[in-house]
């Protein structure tokens, strides 16, 4: 490959479909990647028979930085993908992978984030079957775009959707909120992060170990973009009510805390990448809080808050102190405040 | 740090303060002002107002930064923006706000805007990119003055300048105390902003014009033992000056903070947004600073066409709280914090915002 002082990196020749791209995808890809439908490389991969109705959903991950304490861009497209599906109801069967190189990017980053992909798959027992890689001029892209796509199979019995919720359901969350938008935050604006990671990871386990318990949600998500206020907000108006949360009850580490005290940010608007939140019928609450604190992935787990007749807000917080803090779906990213 | 920060956030405390508070009801309405959007920030994240008889009104007065800042200090920076050699550093929430347009509607047409939390950051920036021209749009009270003024006198690169729109709080307290029907009984004043100037202006302002005011920090006990000293004030009927934040608050201030704001800036009328023009009340820089000056160094001045309000928006009158937000005739419909068309309607924590989050529907 070529040579650029003593590092690798992607040239426009990765991009042309001969050669250079062979070898790239020989070379950095397949040896983390390797399964019978991706090694073959073909156009399309077969997927075995399955029963029942699928389910898909497609990502695009442009994360910067995109190496952080916990994670990359490359665990979090795997992780990412399969957390969709999840949250939708379905297991994973198979992932599609597209990357979009800038022209200089490091080949050795590129193998870091191929291994990390392949170690994510593994850990949520699925292959990315099929894969393209293209290349764009230096400048014409911030290093690394990855874009990927999932199938999965349905469950017999998906969450019922916000239309079936009912008031007293209770809002539970896997873990502590924030965690990866505040580590991101911390080194886009140059604070040492200290012990805090990302808690990119998956969420199926604790899907499975949810309906394990024979809890049926209303609804799940993956608190990503938006964070848990963002979800929620959108919930409750699909749904017609208020979803109240209890300050002391949303599980928040005072690492992300200060964080936010510093930046100015809200951590009920940071992005989770590995925990879920579920409604779930009244009375539930404890027994999904119990069935996701047995896995490592759902440490913290807590019933957050409960669905209440709608009031002014979507999502009501109930602060520590016995007053109301309301929130509504953000308007634009969270900008810092100034004083 | 955090420790320390847990006994101003103790629930029990706080719930006895505001039972003192409660317990010393003059039987009749009292309305309190705030003039710091730290402040009104921390009111919406602890829940602070629910805590509060309905006897006491807090109310935002001229104190968040953005939201007075002149809508043709704001279309300067959007033009500076837009020139291709410049780069324009600013505080992320002055980004939104709507003017003839906003930083946030130019930066997607391909302006070069930054998002810094402060001058050093912005000279930073500066010192990274030689070949560019950045200019640091430096908004807000005498806390981010006190730090343009620092920037500058640290003889940052030939490649960096500032587009001043600094404003002072007491000239504004000042004026307002002189509008009919808008003084209110007391001022909660800002922490932040008077752990740099100290207190000698308002004990000034103080002697000329008797009202109750006391300095309040941000975490819930602070706010509330400032609160209870202005109730306490105006149940006495002997206003002072009080400072409920003496962690952090000195007599004198921050003498170096306060020197260099001396030596960078001098006083000069200044527009407010929606409000109009209150003697000596903006910050200007010195001759000696002056080629520091982005709107002299570009060959830009003020559009004069520029309106300062939207027709119709009554943003002005908010900050003065002369008027509830539900009251203007654009509220929820004209403008909502999707499509904002005053200022105070931006942040979070902006009045109207605040107000449009708590409607009833």
């Amino acid at each position: 490959m070529s040579r650029d002082g003593d590092s690798e990196v992607i040239t426009l020749g990765h991009g042309s479909g001969g050669r250079l791209t062979n070898d790239l995808i020989r070379q950095v890809f397949l040896p983390h990647l390797s399964n019978p439908s991706l090694d073959v490389l073909g156009d399309a991969a077969w997927l075995p028979r399955v029963e029942g109705r699928l389910a898909m959903t497609t990502d695009g991950f442009v994360v910067s930085p995109r190496e952080f304490p916990g994670g990359d861009i490359g665990c979090l497209a795997i992780y990412g993908t399969v957390n969709d599906l999840a949250v939708g109801g379905a297991v994973p069967l198979a992932l599609s992978a597209a990357f979009v190189l800038e022209e200089g990017l490091s080949i050795a980053e590129l193998r870091r984030v191929a291994a990390s992909m392949g170690a994510a798959a593994l850990r949520c027992d699925v292959e990315v079957v099929t894969g393209d890689t293209k290349v764009v001029e230096r400048g014409h892209g911030d290093g690394l775009y990855i874009v990927t796509a999932g199938v999965g199979r349905l469950r017999s019995e998906p969450p019922t959707g916000p239309s079936t919720v009912c008031l007293g359901d209770e809002v539970v969350v896997s873990g502590p909120v924030g965690d990866h938008g505040a580590i991101i935050a911390a080194l886009r604006n140059g604070l040492d992060p200290g012990a805090l990671t990302s808690d990119c990871g998956p969420v199926l386990p604790l899907v499975d170990a949810l309906y394990g318990a024979g809890i049926r949600p209303r609804f799940l998500r993956d608190p990503t973009r938006g964070g848990l206020a963002t979800v929620l907000a959108e919930f409750a108006k699909e749904a017609g009510v208020t979803v109240e949360l209890r300050e002391a009850d949303v599980p928040v580490r005072d690492e992300v805390r200060a964080v936010c005290d510093l930046l100015g940010l809200d951590p009920l608007f940071l992005a989770c990448e590995g925990r879920v939140v579920a409604v779930v019928p009244g009375g539930q609450g404890d027994a999904a809080v119990a069935a996701f604190a047995v896995l490592p992935e759902g440490r913290g787990a807590a019933v957050a808050g409960r669905i209440v007749p709608r009031e002014a807000g979507p999502v009501a917080l109930a602060t520590r102190y016995g007053g109301r803090r309301l929130y509504d779906t953000p308007t634009s990213e969270p900008l810092p405040r100034i004083c | 740090m955090r420790d320390d920060l847990a006994v101003f956030r103790d629930v029990g405390r706080v719930h006895a303060l505001a039972e003192a508070i409660a317990r010393l009801d003059p039987g009749r309405p009292v309305r309190l002002m705030h003039v710091c959007g730290t402040h009104e920030n921390a009111l919406c994240q602890f829940g602070l107002r629910d805590l509060l008889p309905a006897w006491l009104g807090l109310v935002a007065g001229p104190g968040c930064p953005v939201c007075v800042c002149p809508a043709s200090d704001l279309d300067l920076a959007a033009r500076l923006a837009m020139d291709p050699r410049v780069v324009l550093a600013t505080f992320g929430d002055v980004v939104r706000v709507p003017a003839r347009t906003s930083l946030a509607a130019v930066r997607a047409r391909g302006a070069d805007v930054r998002i810094v939390y402060g001058a050093s950051d912005a000279v930073a920036l500066a010192r990274a990119l030689p070949a560019r021209e950045v200019v640091f749009f430096a908004v807000g009270f005498e806390t981010t003055a006190c730090t343009t003024a620092a920037a500058l006198q640290a003889d940052p690169p030939a490649n960096f300048s500032v587009l001043c729109s600094h404003r002072l709080v007491p000239p504004a307290l000042d004026a307002l105390l002189g509008l009919p029907g808008v003084a209110p009984e007391g001022f909660l004043l800002p922490g932040h902003v008077i752990t740099v100037t100290g207190l000698s202006a308002y004990r000034d302002l103080a002697s000329r014009r008797p009202i109750a005011m006391a300095v309040g920090g941000f975490e819930p006990v602070d706010l509330l033992l400032a609160l209870k000293d202005l109730v306490e004030q105006v149940a006495d009927g002997r206003p002072r000056v009080g400072n409920d934040y003496p962690r952090a608050v000195r007599d004198g201030g921050n003498p170096a903070a306060i020197a260099a704001i001396a030596q960078v800036f001098e006083a000069r009328d200044a527009a407010w947004r929606g409000i109009g023009t209150i003697p000596a009340s903006g910050l200007g820089l010195r001759a000696a600073f002056a080629g520091r000056d982005a709107a002299a160094r570009f060959g830009l001045v003020p559009d004069p066409e520029v309106p300062d309000t939207t027709p119709g928006c009554r943003c002005g009158d908010v900050l003065l709280g002369r008027l509830e937000p539900e009251a203007c005739p654009l509220f929820g419909s004209g403008c909502t914090p999707d499509v904002p068309v005053g200022p105070c309607m931006v942040a979070f924590e902006g009045t109207c915002a605040a107000r449009y989050r708590h409607r009833r529907l």
